[in-house]
């Protein structure tokens, strides 16, 4: 497969019918590693466009040797694969055919499987996922696309009730074997009923697995175990790192990857500190261990992968190894991914703990639509240095510099 | 509280095989006029109804008439055969006897929770379904006990399901409102009121993706969703109304208009009451039934269901019921009038089928007190069956959450992980 065609081609009319959304403060070093499209954002009812920039990571596919792979390709390129290799696999959801994805993500399905497997939906979240439900009941192996994972909430009902507790309820004679997948968490100035984090709500849900990727082989390998799987997954994306390139093993391109569900991948090996992480935030945590190196604490960075089931094995084992743990997320701080790890944490390695644990999460407001105000709604890569200082008993300014 | 739905209640018009019938009802009804019906007929297809067979209130006179009238006029594919006649009649007795049989048992302490029962309600259980083979799949509310029962699903299966025991048609776990059979193709069993609509709609569209996708070319399993009238005013209706339509669905969407929701009047929570209506709103025939009926319910039923099997897609039946007890075994239901109650018990199914079985001469009294002694044993027998069965053991409380056995998903071998010696071992990477 070569990629660097691909993801060009993918990304010409992606320059054409996007709105680049680059805010300097927000991005600042990520910028450097990924390339100009780090702010790559489809707002699919906004028109914010700020500035254009050229696709410099595209180019740069021609020219070296590692490959490299968009998160929106890998999605796309997983959803391909199973999507020929089961014919019982079908994907379903609002724009998914004609439009090619609201995001782009099921973007050539239409013309290769015909309406009948991508199937439009009019705005029916509950209907269209009960209906996924229904032919999961069967046998079928829907995939459900929520535009964002807050219209999850108008289907919500059927994503815990009749297909978490289906299993359970009917001991075991129906399983529901069906991915609900969408862009979760923030955007860019989306506003605060389209800036929410889903994954503590569904990962409080027994039957339910829920899965983060991060990087494009987390995207490629979780989605194609998602959809392998016979239990309900929610698969929560982020919309602003569709357009992230990331580097590809050759292995990782076969179609028959996939990643273990329920189990965390150390980014980053490191002895005086465990940060953990999920989604786009373990970007920022690796920054923010680039900087904590730079005075002398060395941090190691888990990609938890999984929320439900979550690793917790791992995670216990790197803070025994370090002694200090800071938990970053996105999502409200009240009964968060970060409160989960806290009390893991303290039930298993409390003798093991020398700082109290530190819980990154967003602020506790409806996220605000004003850029500067959105920017302190969420974790920024400064303010997991701060708390991986605190944690280290390093001296720290009070707050953030706005 | 004065009912003014009772001039709603009359019953139907039957129709003829080749034409499919659409209510007149609203003519009768007080709370609709006239121009409705004028603009809404011509999406409606023809109907064929003569002032003959219009008949007054009283179903039992009714059913005697239809089988007149069916005698001289209809093909055989509408004539009820003895063996049919009284498969039906031993389903509705089934129906009634276990649903009786629920309520003694929950006031002596074997069933709890919520419970709700089906009493008067057999006629479009047992019409319905009785036409079904065992792949069509069946999808209810919270009152589903008789539901699962005609679909198949052994008396003894649903009574330990009942009474919590690992026995049970869900091994204890699910319990009154969450009967799911594979087997028999019942899909539940669910207590939000609309879940199960979109479910079954699914259900729906797995029979035409086989058909169509898979290639199954003779998979022509249709999907029955029933549901109450205050379901009806739920979004989810809505949309899967649209969704079937747009996609011509092979499904049925059965409304068991028993005019309340716990204790709130049908009429007092719709707009337009006339469930029917809402069919042809979405471009499906819309069909209003007598469901204390069971003839007129099957005789619908047939072409509801023959429709769906020929790929023309959906159809909404409202089936007008009545539910003698109350909404739950814990509901006093003071709300409704005795007036009305007494009305609706003269009407019951099961005394209606009899008198036109032994009129017909279709069955002997005698034969059908031999299915009625039957089935009380059957009932006893699943009461033996589920009070002796064991309670479910400690280790149950933590199986079948997931299918996959520890929840790590399948290996790129096609094995469950957990099944690998080497996961576990440190943190997988890539």
């Amino acid at each position: 497969m070569a990629i660097g065609v691909a993801s060009f081609n993918l990304l010409q009319p992606v320059i054409g019918n996007y709105f680049c959304l680059i805010d300097e403060n927000m991005w600042g070093i990520i910028r450097q590693n990924v390339g100009v499209t780090g702010g790559l954002s489809s707002q699919g009812l906004g028109n914010h466009m700020m500035r254009l920039r050229p696709v410099a990571s595209a180019m740069r596919n021609y020219s070296s040797a590692t490959k490299e792979m968009t998160v929106r390709d890998a999605l796309n390129s997983a959803l391909d694969e199973e999507m020929a290799a089961d014919p019982n696999v079908f994907v379903m959801g609002e724009e998914v055919g004609e439009y090619q994805g609201a995001y782009k993500i099921t973007k050539g399905l239409l013309d290769k499987y015909g309406p009948e497997r991508v199937v439009d939906t009019p705005i029916t979240e509950a209907g269209f996922a009960g209906i996924g439900v229904g032919a999961a009941y069967h046998g079928l192996r829907p995939v459900i696309e929520f535009m964002t994972f807050n219209f999850s909430m108008q289907a919500i009902d059927h994503v815990i009730n009749s297909a978490a507790k289906s299993n359970y309820m009917s001991a075991g004679q129906i399983n529901v074997p069906i991915v609900f997948r969408g862009p979760n968490g923030p955007a860019a100035g989306v506003g605060a009923q389209h800036s929410q984090c889903y994954g503590a709500w569904y990962g409080s849900v027994p039957g339910l697995k829920v899965l983060v990727p991060y990087s494009s082989e987390d995207a490629r390998g979780l989605l194609k175990a998602a959809i392998r799987d016979p239990d309900p997954v929610v698969f929560l994306e982020n919309e602003l790192l569709y357009g992230e390139s990331f580097p590809v093993s050759a292995e990782s391109l076969d179609s028959s990857f996939c990643l273990p569900i329920g189990k965390a991948k150390i980014e980053r090996e490191g002895k005086d500190i465990t940060i953990t992480a999920f989604s786009k935030m373990v970007g920022y945590a690796l920054k923010a261990a680039e900087i904590l190196e730079k005075d002398g604490i060395n941090a190691e960075v888990i990609n938890l992968r999984s929320i439900r089931p979550l690793d917790r094995a791992t995670i216990n084992a790197s803070v025994r190894k370090t002694n200090r743990l800071v938990t970053v997320e996105e999502g409200f701080p009240q009964h968060g991914i970060g409160a989960e790890i806290c009390a893991s944490v303290v039930e298993d390695s409390f003798g093991y703990l020398d700082a109290p644990v530190e819980r990154i999460a967003g602020a506790d407001v409806p996220t605000p639509y004003a850029a500067n105000l959105e920017r302190m709604a969420f974790p920024q890569i400064e303010d997991i240095v701060r708390a991986a200082k605190r944690a280290c008993y390093r001296s720290v300014p009070m707050s953030a510099t706005a | 509280m004065s009912l003014s739905g009772a001039k709603i209640i009359q019953p139907l018009c039957i129709r003829y095989p080749d034409m499919p019938v659409i209510s007149d009802q609203a003519a009768n009804c007080n709370t609709t006029s006239t121009p409705f019906l004028g603009s809404t007929r011509t999406l409606r297809r023809i109907q064929s109804v003569s002032a003959a067979q219009r008949r007054p209130a009283s179903a039992i006179v009714a059913v005697a008439d239809v089988v007149k009238e069916k005698k001289l006029k209809s093909n055989k594919n509408h004539l009820l055969t003895k063996e049919e006649g009284l498969e039906v009649y031993e389903d509705m007795i089934l129906g009634r006897v276990f649903e009786d049989m629920c309520a003694q048992m929950y006031y002596r302490g074997k069933m709890f929770g919520f419970v709700h029962l089906y009493n008067g309600q057999e006629a479009v259980s047992s019409g319905f379904i009785k036409l079904l083979k065992k792949e069509d799949s069946v999808v209810s509310t919270y009152r589903d006990h008789v539901h699962a029962l005609s679909k198949g699903v052994p008396a003894r299966a649903v009574m330990s399901e009942l009474f919590g025991k690992t026995t049970g048609c869900c091994r204890g776990q699910g319990g009154s409102m969450h009967m799911f059979s594979a087997e028999h193709n019942v899909l539940g069993g669910f207590a939000f009121i609309g879940e199960g609509i979109p479910v079954a709609t699914g259900a729906a569209f797995t029979s035409k993706y086989k058909r169509e996708v898979l290639k199954e070319a003779d998979c022509d399993h249709v999907t029955l969703a029933f549901f109450g009238d205050g379901t009806a005013n739920n979004g989810q209706f809505f949309e899967c109304l649209n969704m079937a339509a747009l996609w011509k669905l092979p499904i049925v969407f059965v409304v068991e208009n028993n005019l309340w929701a716990i204790g709130m009047s049908h009429l007092r929570a719709t707009s337009d009451p006339e469930i029917w209506k809402k069919g042809p709103a979405f471009g499906m025939p819309g069909v209003h039934v007598d469901g204390m009926d069971v003839l007129k319910v099957r005789e619908v039923a047939q072409e509801a269901i023959g429709r769906a099997r020929r790929g023309e897609g959906p159809t909404l039946v409202e089936c007008e019921t009545y539910r003698f007890r109350g909404h739950s075994l814990a509901d006093p239901d003071e709300l409704r009038d005795p007036a009305e109650k007494a009305r609706y018990a003269a009407r019951d199914p099961i005394t209606a089928l009899k008198k036109y079985l032994i009129e017909s001469k279709l069955a002997s009294e005698a034969e059908l007190k031999a299915i009625e002694k039957k089935i009380d044993e059957v009932v006893e027998d699943a009461v033996e069956f589920a009070n002796e069965s064991p309670v479910p053991s400690r280790s149950q409380l933590l199986e079948n959450v997931f299918a996959d056995p520890k929840g790590f998903g399948i290996g790129p071998d096609g094995r469950y992980r957990c099944e690998d010696p080497k996961f576990t071992q440190g943190t997988a990477q890539v």
